[in-house]
């Protein structure tokens, strides 16, 4: 299987050899594969699209309003593109967590970094969607080098595997997307994954909403800073492989509390704890709880 | 160094599955267990017991594990719509279900055991979602297997015999299809064995049918891919 080392020093643009080596080991066509994924883009931009226009409230009633409030609010930063790329990435996260349609990438936790980072700058060019199969098949070759070596879960490795794992692939995609070099987008991969390094998975409740939406947010943007070192020809220090690999060793030494058992962190707070409380005391699904105020 | 996947994971397993939210574990994956227990009782499901075990028990119901598995019990993919109606569709269709929580033992923390009732079959299924929508079933009628649904899945149970496997095996090369992975299981020698065939291609249903009509084949399935990577 595919290291990061072996993307790095692909032939450019990495996006076609990842495609080739992948149908090489699963027998897919790789037309079939590119005409999936800008399926599967049309779906992140549904899901964008959809989230930036509801502020419907999610099953716990903790999120549901943050991407159509940035998006409506001044642009008090003169700030376009930062944003664009936080109010992506929250409206998908948002969506997700109102039982909305929306694409895993690589998880359902972390859906809105990619969407946010690369539909984000997309937009803020005036690029059309067709250009982004490419940098989103490079992406999913960037995910899966590093699930060679780690689960993509925070259960097995805390938010850093989630969220780092989709920052990583966001960075590489938007460095093709910009016509930088394979050994650009993988060390932008690799940057964003250097400065994930330790971040657990605390969920309020056990729900993918706090702090899952306003991460997605963060993260996607950087994203973006990674790609723009990236592509200003900085590198990681630490080989990319060597970098996967760390992570992974910190998340072994990562308390259980500290991986989405909701039993350490932000999860354990006072608020956190009274949400979870009355999220247990309800019998069925729907309704909302009321909030307590802090 | 742990390797995460042991099977090769397509591009296509990173960017999605398309699924509905909150979770890829607790519902995409949740949802895949209840449509393999809806495609192996082949009829409309009347009436489902669902053991929840650990994380599916304590923080199921705030990601709609519950109305996922029910979703796939209805045939519904983890995009469909459909699914957080799920309650709802299933008193429209007829179909019962409950739920208690149960310890099934050192088992993934993401695990289900299904047992789902038609109106002339009956099917019983455990399995595990172990991230990003991707699952494992590791029971079916009580017996051991080990698939993804990543595959076209060839079930089969019949009564242990020598040269079962061979004539399996035999039946679907006839039919030009490579086996992929196969797993075999009996309750005790002579009893009865249960045969799980990952394949390469779909078995043509001539072959299917051929296989149904052996005595001593007593169930036979054949498990659609799930995903579409």
């Amino acid at each position: 299987m595919t290291t990061l080392h072996d993307l790095m020093n692909a032939p450019a643009p990495a996006s076609a050899w990842v495609l080739a080596q992948d149908c090489a080991e699963t027998g897919l066509d790789p037309a079939d594969i590119r005409a999936e994924m800008r399926r599967r883009i049309g779906e992140m931009r549904a899901s964008v699209e959809r989230g930036l226009a509801s502020d419907a409230r999610s099953i716990t009633g903790m999120v549901g309003w943050n991407a159509k409030g940035l998006w409506d609010a001044p642009d008090v930063l003169n700030a376009p593109l930062l944003r664009r790329v936080q109010a992506y990435a929250m409206a998908v996260n948002e969506e997700n967590a109102r039982m909305g349609r929306i694409v895993a990438a690589p998880t359902a936790g972390s859906a809105g970094t990619i969407p946010g980072a690369l539909l984000g700058v997309a937009d803020h060019l005036g690029l059309p969607d067709e250009r982004l199969i490419d940098p989103m098949i490079l992406a999913a070759g960037v995910g899966k080098a590093i699930s060679r070596r780690m689960f993509i879960s925070g259960a097995a490795g805390g938010c850093q595997a989630e969220i780092g794992s989709s920052a990583a692939m966001a960075a590489a995609a938007v460095v093709e997307l910009l016509g930088g070099t394979p050994r650009a987008a993988v060390h932008a991969a690799s940057l964003a994954l250097m400065n994930t390094i330790g971040l657990v998975c605390d969920p309020v409740g056990g729900y993918v909403e706090v702090p899952c939406v306003s991460r997605n947010a963060f993260f996607a943007v950087h994203a973006v800073s990674a790609a723009q070192l990236a592509l200003a020809q900085l590198e990681s220090f630490i080989p990319p492989d060597e970098v996967v690999g760390a992570m992974a060793s910190v998340g072994r030494l990562m308390p259980a509390e500290l991986r989405e058992t909701a039993e350490g962190g932000l999860a354990q707070t006072p608020t956190g704890l009274a949400v979870t409380a009355r999220m247990e005391g309800r019998g069925e699904e729907g309704g909302m709880i009321e909030l307590p105020m802090v | 160094m742990g390797v995460a996947y042991t099977s090769p994971m397509s591009l296509l397993d990173m960017i999605g599955p398309v699924m509905i939210g909150p979770s890829s574990s607790h519902t995409a994956g949740a949802c895949r267990l209840g449509l393999v227990a809806h495609h192996l009782l082949g009829e409309a499901p009347r009436r489902a017991s669902i053991g929840l075990h650990a994380s599916f028990a304590k923080t199921g119901r705030g990601h709609g594990t519950h109305l996922a598995l029910v979703a796939g019990l209805l045939g519904y993919a983890p995009d469909d719509p459909r699914l957080p109606r799920a309650f709802e569709e299933a008193e429209a269709a007829g179909l019962t279900v409950e739920f208690r929580d149960v310890d099934l033992g050192d088992v993934h923390p993401n695990t289900a055991h299904l047992e789902v009732q038609g109106d002339t079959g009956r099917v019983t299924v455990q399995g595990s979602s172990t991230g990003g929508g991707v699952i494992l079933v590791t029971h079916v009628q009580g017996l051991g297997v080990n698939f993804s649904g990543a595959a076209p899945t060839l079930l089969l149970r019949y009564t242990d015999a020598v040269g079962m496997i061979a004539r399996i095996a035999a039946t679907v090369a006839a039919d030009g299809v490579n086996i992929a992975t196969l797993t075999c299981t009996r309750a005790a020698r002579g009893g009865q064995a249960l045969v799980a065939i990952e394949l390469d291609a779909p078995l043509s249903s001539e072959a299917l049918a051929f296989l149904g009509r052996w005595p001593d084949a007593d169930w036979v399935r054949l498990l659609p891919k799930l995903m579409d990577g």
